[in-house]
């Protein structure tokens, strides 16, 4: 609060005002509120799925970071938190529960396969979710430790904080997709997925 | 070597492949043609008994030369014994064998699988849609030797594709009751509903 | 609401003279006709209640199911086709992430199959080490199976007990293999480390207390009345229907067929071990839900002795051209480093051939298939995945009861979707 409020002195007057600017003000209210209890949407696919089940158990528990209730219908969800290797096949899935949650919403990538694709670089994976729905967080890992997705939540709550409602610009990343149903252009699409390191020494079957 | 296959070749004679014996498992080669007879003879005869199916696949090999080989892995489970029984298919030719869903209901899931990753067609089967793929998937047979290993089609293409997916696709009332009456249905609404977007058995690629 | 609902629910009278559950047969009287269309939902993929990416349809009249149609390949991720790139060795930790409930398992059964093909015969206390792993992960497979199942029939607590003993297994994994959940411990031809110092406390210690948590879950949902009221009697598969729809594991055993492969077929030495197989005898979910809780009284009872009687030695086989050298000596012995060479850049060469290896994993029977044609990377790899054909089953056990008997009946064949879709 101390960043927002000032103190002003009245000349003779002890100083039992204080003045703050409106935005500034207003932002703070909105932000810490969303970001203390973002109600989580655990799109969970795969192994990451689990880590996130460990997490909002007893010992790691996410319910002291704000995410107490999971809410399993995205109508009522602030965060997709999408744990989990992503197919082609529940790429429309994934777009579709996006476009269901109300605004403001927030996209954890949570795992190196929602993230990049992973190790799987292949016909059946979207080589990450960022091809699909925008994304705020990436937490790597395979699996993350329950720590790290916990880090995760925390830099989300740091980039929350540093949202301001007064922005025109902030919520443009989450329009539905457009006729042709990418949200990046296909070179893009193209030029994020080709593979790197490695991999690109393990396409000779023999 | 497992007794069943010296039965197997004085009931079906020359329709028994070669057998062998590779790390204490038998395999057994059966003519396409006599696969469900000898399925059901290995099934239901005193003495050989395998009432469980373990499991259907296929192989291709990287040798272009090789035929493709569907596999049943089959078992007996009083008896401890096991035997895999392959019949080998022309990969340039009709990729067809018959379904042997009758005689082990577990053989209903895994044929699909494999006539969605190889194109192996089962006649007979009642449901033969893809599983694993979506079911207009368009790019081809994955696990064959020619599919490359990501994909025909470029990533934005792929990520097209998929998000044109419907997922409500076949599952109208209407489509559910016509699964049931399909054999009941006219000639012609047969074939629109064939060449549909439905994604019912493919002939071709 | 219908009679025949309210009939459900009083069915749970309680104990009998001997203490145990009393059985009610549910008799399903015909709806009356009320005229009304069937309607069609659909679960999944992204549902709480399925146990990952799984979409059942189901069409209901009114709340019974008069047909389920599951639909898979929602988590499908090439697997197979990955592994035709991949050398041996490669391939282990792909088969964390297949079924990553019991990771350590996967791995085994993809070692020995490799191992079978190869022609190896692993050391004797790699092979004890493969039973606590084996065990371990059976363990933490059905404590997650216990947890989300209950939750799913609304008993919230013993998941949050389930998942304390899983952080207990899963600190054992950390130690030994660095990584709580993707662990690719095994090796072709042995381990990937050795246990460290203080495993074998730790283990014994968890063996010690582990059944008191076990107690607890029981007490709290073996003569529970909701419990029993919603798992007797429903999802009932009779034993010629369970062979007939190849399914394994305690979903086998709870239908009353007395087979499991490491008493049937056994493998690392399990028939040196004393442990008893819990088998069913109705077949419905509360017998499985018995099966796979006695399972766990077991797998506790064959770490114990595991833990007993580990042999000192190596954990690898005594080939070099299958067992990196050490890196020490890599880098100084001229052959060493050259063995180091070839396993790493061309991966090592497998004979023509194939092999089969089945393995009781947690969920059934989990079979890996490889054929070889000489090369470094097999020509298929296979997997033979117990719950996907478990899940088959799933259309004939739901057809005719309510929906919420759908939710525990999908609940009790404990589904993994990374090793069905893989």
């Amino acid at each position: 609060m101390k960043h927002v409020l000032e103190t002003k002195e009245v000349a003779g007057q002890s100083p039992n005002y204080l003045v703050a600017k409106f935005e500034q003000l207003v932002d703070w209210a909105v932000n810490s509120s969303r970001a203390n209890s973002l109600w989580p949407m655990p799109f969970g696919t795969a192994c990451c799925a689990i880590e996130f089940m460990a997490t909002a158990a007893s010992r790691y528990d996410f319910a002291r970071f704000g995410m107490e209730r999971q809410a399993f219908s995205p109508r009522q969800a602030d965060v997709l938190i999408c744990a989990g290797r992503l197919p082609f096949k529940l790429a429309p899935v994934i777009r579709r529960i996006y476009d269901q949650m109300p605004q403001p919403k927030w996209v954890i990538s949570m795992g190196a396969c929602a993230s990049t694709g992973g190790i799987f670089d292949n016909y059946a994976m979207v080589q990450g979710i960022d091809t699909i729905v925008p994304v705020d967080v990436y937490v790597p890992g395979c699996p993350p430790r329950p720590e790290g997705l916990l880090y995760g939540i925390l830099l989300l709550h740091k980039k929350i904080k540093g949202e301001s409602l007064f922005d025109a610009e902030r919520r443009r990343d989450e329009q539905p997709l457009d006729a042709h149903g990418l949200r990046m252009p296909p070179e893009q699409i193209d030029e994020v997925s080709e593979p790197f390191g490695n991999s690109i020494h393990q396409f000779r079957s023999s | 070597m497992n007794p069943s296959v010296d039965a197997l070749r004085t009931t079906f004679g020359s329709a028994i492949g070669r057998a062998l014996d590779v790390r204490g498992d038998t395999i057994v080669y059966v003519q396409r043609e006599r696969l469900p007879d000898v399925m059901r003879w290995l099934r239901d005869t005193p003495g050989h008994e395998y009432h469980y199916l373990v499991d259907v696949t296929a192989v291709e090999y990287r040798d272009r030369e090789r035929q493709l080989e569907v596999v049943y892995f089959l078992r007996a489970l009083h008896r401890q014994a096991d035997l895999r029984v392959k019949v080998e298919l022309d990969p340039a030719g009709d990729l067809t064998v018959d379904s042997i869903v009758s005689l082990w209901a577990g053989a209903d899931w895994l044929e699909r699988e494999v006539y969605d990753m190889f194109g192996i067609t089962f006649r007979g089967h009642p449901d033969l849609r893809r599983i694993l793929m979506w079911e207009t998937y368009s790019e081809g047979y994955p696990l064959r030797k020619d599919f490359p290993l990501r994909g025909r089609f470029s990533r934005a293409e792929q990520v097209r594709q998929a998000l044109n997916i419907s997922p409500e696709a076949n599952y109208s009332m209407e489509e559910l009751s016509i699964a049931d009456a399909y054999d009941e249905l006219p000639a012609d609404m047969r074939e629109r509903l064939r060449k549909g977007e439905r994604g019912w058995v493919q002939e071709s690629e | 609401m219908s009679k025949r609902t309210v009939e459900l629910e009083l069915a749970t009278p309680g104990l009998d003279a001997q203490g145990a559950p009393t059985r009610v047969p549910l008799a399903l009287a015909p709806e009356p006709d009320l005229g009304g269309e069937h309607l069609l939902v659909n679960l999944g993929p992204q549902h709480p209640a399925t146990h990952g990416v799984l979409r059942l349809v189901v069409e209901l009249d009114g709340e019974t199911v008069v047909r389920v149609i599951p639909h898979i390949g929602y988590l499908h991720s090439g697997f197979e086709k990955l592994g035709e790139y991949r050398h041996y060795n490669q391939i282990i930790p792909l088969t964390d992430r297949t079924d990553y409930l019991s990771p350590m398992a996967n791995n085994v059964g993809v070692a020995m199959a490799a191992e079978k093909l190869m022609g190896i015969e692993i050391t004797p206390r790699c092979t004890v080490l493969r039973v606590i792993a084996c065990e371990m992960s059976r363990i933490i497979s059905h404590m997650v199976w216990l947890g989300t199942t209950s939750i799913d029939l609304g008993a919230f607590t013993p998941f949050l007990w389930a998942f304390q003993e899983r952080e207990r297994i899963y600190n054992l994994q950390e130690m030994w293999t660095g990584a709580r959940l993707t662990t690719s411990v095994t090796r072709v031809g042995g381990m990937m480390a050795d246990i460290p110092d203080g495993f074998v406390e730790q283990l014994r210690e968890f063996t010690r207390t582990y059944p008191k948590t076990l107690d607890e879950i029981d007490h709290v949902l073996t003569r529970n009345a909701v419990w029993a009221g919603r798992t007797q009697g429903v999802g009932v598969l009779t034993r010629d229907e369970a062979i007939n729809l190849s399914l394994s594991g305690p979903m086998l055993r709870a239908s009353g067929v007395a087979y499991d492969l490491r008493k049937d077929k056994p493998y690392l030495g399990y028939e040196t071990y004393d442990f008893d197989v819990p088998v069913g005898e109705h077949g419905d979910v509360y017998d499985r839900y018995l099966v796979r809780l006695e399972e766990c009284y077991q797998s506790n009872r064959i770490l114990a002795q595991a833990v007993e009687r580990l042999p000192a030695g190596p954990i690898n086989v005594d080939d070099p051209r299958v067992i990196l050298p050490p890196k020490s000596r890599a880098m100084s012995d001229m052959e060493a480093m050259i063995y180091h060479f070839k396993q790493v850049m061309e991966g090592v060469k497998a004979p023509v051939g194939e092999a089969y290896v089945g393995i009781e994993n947690p969920k059934g029977e989990l079979g890996n298939y490889f054929v070889s044609d000489g090369t470094a990377k097999p020509v298929r790899w296979r997997i033979r995945p117990p719950s996907f054909i478990n899940l088959a089953s799933i259309a004939r056990m739901a057809e005719g009861r309510l929906l919420s008997d759908l939710v525990a009946i999908n609940a009790s064949v404990d589904i993994v979707m990374g090793e069905i879709d893989r």
